[in-house]
């Protein structure tokens, strides 16, 4: 993957004014994209994963939400871009769908409308072309009967099939990104894969490149090409998938690796979790936000680790640790059962 | 890949609930708390307080202070205005200068501070009286309503079936009859019945004050019990209802313990804004001549006796709707506070 | 849809035949009163009484009864006022209605307009000084007896206001025909509209508004937004259109009401004889026929716009149509 990236995101913040102090969301969150790539975050909820590509996005309409650094999007820095410039992208170069397909899409009108309506938002087409478009899109997505079930009302579609129309709205424009925030927490298991299956083909038919928000690691290991875990709104390790799941740095990328039932392995007696629980963003600790809670915490973590490259160029990592100890310390909490004595 | 199943969700907590001033407190408290910080909101309690402490003392005024009796007509009486005594009844005040006209406002408390009406009567200490009345019609039918609404959605939600199917459909009836003109229909056919309201051994006077509260109570009753049913429904589903029933617990004791204290809080949203409700329809009502009746007076009468002296005398008409609207206006503001102060979708939410 | 409407139609036939069995219950058969000296007025003949028992078949069982007082309403129209030297009821109530529907008209759009215009501003200006302001007046216009209001707005625009140029062009109180005079109708409406509206203004801005900022934390206008609409059409297209489900089913109940009745206290004020000012009138002189009538009118005036009410709330939320 070389040549310009298609989106890069350097050291952005986003803080909410609330009556109890200020709430830091995303802190210092930086990483890139290449053009087709797909990225996978992942993060526990609240640790700022949704709100970084909301930003990215410019969907945070709050008054009392704060924005800094910068976006780069082809070039063009879109935390800049007046509203109506971002208009124009958002939609028809960035598309994003979301958690739940339930309520996700606009109740008192026809699906097929709302596909043509984001068409005609972006391009000069007839209300007729854009129709025949949205049939296009929904066949696209394997929506059975499109040019009938088009004219329907999304209370008419199972939640597997709005998320279906979702996506084929999301892609109406041929966006070069699109964003997928929790695309299958809301459904069936079995649906899940359906969903993730179809994003997955539709990005190679589309070219667009993906980053995929969720707190599964099943679902990443199944479609990321790169991973970023994030951590009480800052990015704890970044990297290829191989290198995340082989050979991951930080502590608590361990800890979810950990707490994942993995049926290659010899069965754990139980599996491990995390202790505590993540930290109020009103009042992060000092030092490494995961420190509490890590178990293998020493003099250093009183210090804000820096996200840098120790293991490669390019996984990077936020820990004191040296990367010789990580190794040793690792196997342990991600496979206890492999160095204790057998029962 | 290995299959994976895991996933590393840790208790979703919204991040403002673990502070540690927050936690350790009841719900109840809480909302106690945001209230009284709300400034307009506990500015407009004290508001009402005062008013009704004021119209409380209406006897005091009239006897002590005022020194009248503003329930018989005092076409002869006298007072005095800048140490000068001058009949209540003046000759040729009006536009065309012909008959009589009460005297206007002194603006001294001791002297027919807002005047007399057109029976001589002192307007403020009548302003006082009315005050009593329209204010005890409507806390009276507002708690009624509340009372009666809660008992008949507990026992409707709770039973269920056939039980909440008669009585909702009870309540639907009276939802669909416009209140106004089903307050008129009772009210007329009660006040020109010989001897009042007669059920049994219960007898009630066609000039009573319980009359109007009654009616009252009774138009308002579906405009509770359709949300507290509501509740009663939801709550009745929850877990703890079916522990409490498999621990053998007795039908009220489950209604009275288990659900009752859930569906609290939206009685007492409702209140302030029942009784807002209710004053104003005993003023209408009264207005109207279906409500209180003489010799009781009430914001709404006095309204309806200025209006023959609107152009000659306005405050005789002016002065009760000035009341009404501070009333009303202060119960609406506390009501929308008592809700922000209960409503859990008013706490803060942060993203994600 | 059409089921729907075929359903809803049978439930409206249910409430109407209810209610006249509720009003007649109310007047014939509450504890303690006797019907026929209610309907014959103040100190009636004895061969009044006797004629009135056997009219309304009082002697009857209580089917009958019913069926007799059904068929003069409805059938014969030949309800009598007794008080009024037996003029016929319902004629007379028929000839009131167009100053009821005219005052109610203008009303409806003076408050709709309005009501909408700060509602939108109120949500779109949330955290500016101009939202709570807007509530605030809101809240005092709910908080205002309709009479009273009508008091000063006469007090202002009949008397102490009346010889400046400001209201010189109100004429006196009362109700001028829209056929026989347009411009004055339009004149003597103008007041009266405004005063009827205020409270529906208050009213509607407060629910539209709160509507709007629950609309505005919907998912789907934020996936409207994620489209890249303008933020215009996301406000009308999407948080308006949904917002004006309970507007619309709010709406028409209100109308409905005021239609059948409910605008009785602004019709007396102002002195406009309209259908409540029939009943007002009735009132007065304890003439129970004609309330009896106005009632039942104006319930099914009200429960037919209930009907229409719930037919548009079908058309504009496919999720109740399709249920």
């Amino acid at each position: 993957m070389t040549g310009e990236p298609l989106l890069a995101v350097r050291d952005l913040k986003v803080s909410f004014r609330t009556e109890d102090g200020l709430v830091k969301a995303v802190d210092g969150v930086s990483f890139t994209l290449s053009p087709g790539e797909t990225l996978g975050i992942v993060g526990e909820s609240g640790s700022g994963k949704s709100v970084t590509m909301m930003s990215v996005m410019r969907l945070i309409v709050d008054p009392n939400a704060r924005f800094e650094g910068e976006v780069f999007y082809k070039g063009r820095d879109l935390m800049k871009l007046s509203r109506e410039d971002m208009r124009e992208v958002r939609g028809s170069e960035l598309a994003m769908i979301f958690q739940d397909p339930m309520t996700s899409l606009n109740p008192v009108y026809r699906v097929g409308w709302q596909i043509a309506e984001q068409i005609r938002a972006h391009e000069r087409i007839s209300r007729r072309a854009a129709h025949a478009r949205a049939i296009e899109l929904l066949t696209a997505v394997g929506i059975p009967h499109p040019a009938e079930r088009v004219d329907d009302y999304p209370h008419q579609f199972s939640g597997g099939m709005r998320q279906r129309v979702m996506i084929a709205m999301a892609l109406s424009c041929s966006p070069d990104l699109l964003i997928a925030d929790e695309p299958t927490t809301a459904l069936d298991v079995t649906i899940q894969a359906q969903i993730l299956n179809l994003i997955k083909k539709l990005k190679e038919d589309f070219g667009s490149a993906v980053v995929l928000i969720t707190h599964d690691m099943g679902v990443v290991a199944d479609i990321a090409d790169r991973v970023a875990v994030m951590y009480a709104g800052r990015m704890v390790e970044q990297g290829s998938k191989q290198d995340l799941f082989y050979d991951p740095q930080h502590p608590y990328t361990w800890g979810l690796l950990g707490s994942i039932a993995r049926l290659d392995r010899p069965k754990p007696r139980r599996l491990t979790a995390i202790p505590g629980l993540p930290p109020s963003l009103l009042r992060l600790p000092e030092g490494c936000a995961f420190g509490d809670r890590c178990p293998q915490r020493f003099d250093a973590c009183a210090q804000v680790p820096e996200l840098t490259a120790k293991a490669g160029s390019d996984h990077l990592d936020a820990c004191h640790l040296a990367p010789g100890d990580k190794r040793e310390r690792r196997e342990r909490t991600i496979h206890p059962e492999l160095t204790e004595e057998p029962a | 890949m290995a299959t994976m199943l895991g996933q590393a969700e840790a208790a979703p907590e919204p991040a403002s609930e673990q502070l540690p001033e927050i936690t350790g407190r009841s719900p109840w408290a809480l909302a106690a708390r945001r209230l009284w910080r709300n400034r307009i909101a506990m500015a407009s309690l004290v508001l009402f307080l005062l008013i009704v402490v004021v119209c409380l003392a209406a006897p005091l005024y009239a006897h002590d202070i005022a020194h009248v009796n503003p329930f018989v007509n005092n076409l002869n009486g006298t007072t005095i205005v800048n140490g000068k005594k001058v009949p209540l009844m003046q000759q040729g005040g009006g536009v065309l200068h012909l008959g009589e006209t009460p005297i206007g406002p002194t603006w001294d408390l001791r002297h027919y501070f807002l005047g007399a009406d057109a029976q001589g009567r002192d307007v403020a200490a009548r302003l006082l009286y009315g005050g009593r009345s329209s204010l005890g019609i409507g806390i009276g039918s507002a708690v009624i309503c509340c009372f009666i609404a809660t008992v008949v959605a507990l026992i409707a939600g709770y039973f269920g079936r056939a039980v909440d199917a008669v009585l909702s459909r009870l309540m639907d009836l009276v939802w669909a009859f416009p209140v106004y003109l089903l307050a008129i229909s009772i009210s007329t056919v009660l006040l020109t019945s010989a001897n009042g309201l007669q059920v049994g051994p219960l007898h009630i006077a066609a000039s009573s004050l319980w009359l109007p509260t009654l009616i009252i109570a009774l138009i308002y009753l579906p405009y509770v019990y359709r949300p507290v049913r509501g509740h009663v429904l939801a709550a009745t589903e929850k877990e703890f209802v079916e522990a409490a029933v498999s621990q053998g617990a007795s039908d009220l004791r489950v209604i009275f313990s288990d659900i009752l204290p859930n569906v609290v809080s939206v009685v007492i949203v409702l209140l302030p804004l029942m009784i807002a409700t209710t004053i104003l329809t005993e003023s209408a009502l009264s207005y109207l001549s279906v409500g209180v009746q003489p010799p009781n007076a009430s914001w709404g009468t006095i309204i309806s006796d200025g209006q023959d002296l609107l152009y000659t005398r306005p405050w005789v008409a002016i002065a009760p709707g000035i009341m009404i609207v501070l009333v009303v206006l202060s119960l609406n503001v506390l009501g929308d506070g008592v809700r922000d102060a209960l409503d859990p979708r008013a706490r803060l939410r942060v993203e994600e | 849809m059409l089921t729907f409407i075929v359903r809803r139609g049978l439930w409206t036939v249910l409430v109407m035949f209810a209610i006249t069995v509720l009003v007649f219950v109310i007047f014939f058969k509450t504890p303690g009163i006797d019907p026929v000296r209610q309907i014959a007025g103040r100190n009636p003949s004895p061969l009044v009484l006797a004629e009135i028992r056997h009219q309304f078949g009082l002697d009857r069982p209580f089917p009958v009864q019913y069926a007799l007082m059904m068929k003069k309403l409805f059938i014969t129209r030949d309800l009598v006022s007794y008080s009024n030297q037996g003029t016929l009821v319902i004629p007379e109530i028929f000839a009131a209605a167009p100053a009821t529907l005219s005052l109610v008209f203008g009303a409806a759009i003076i408050w709709v307009v309005v009501a909408i215009a700060m509602g939108v501003g109120a949500a779109v200006l949330r955290g500016t000084v101009l939202d709570p302001l807007l509530m605030i007046l809101a809240l005092i216009g709910i908080s205002m007896p309709v009479f009273w209001l009508g008091q000063v707005a006469n007090l202002i625009t009949q008397s102490r206001f009346h010889d400046t140029f400001l209201f010189s062009w109100v004429p006196p109180l009362g109700y001028t025909s829209l056929t026989q005079n347009p411009v004055r109708w339009f004149e003597g409406l103008v007041i009266p509209w405004i005063v009827l509206s205020v409270l529906y203004i208050g009213l509607y801005a407060r629910v539209l508004r709160a509507n709007l900022i629950e609309v505005q934390n919907e998912d789907f206008i934020r996936t409207a937004r994620a489209k890249g609409l303008t933020e215009r059409r996301v406000l009308l297209r999407h948080t308006l259109r949904n917002s004006m489900i309970t507007f619309v089913s709010l709406f028409g109940l209100d109308f409905g009401v005021l239609v059948g009745g409910g605008a009785l206290l602004t019709e007396v004020v102002f002195g406009i004889h309209g259908v409540g000012f029939l009943t007002y009138q009735s009132l007065t002189n304890l003439d129970l026929p004609v309330i009896m009538a106005t009632v039942v009118y104006g319930a099914f005036f009200i429960v037919l716009a209930n009907t229409l009410v719930d037919i548009t709330y079908a058309w504009l939320d496919p999720r109740v149509r399709l249920a």
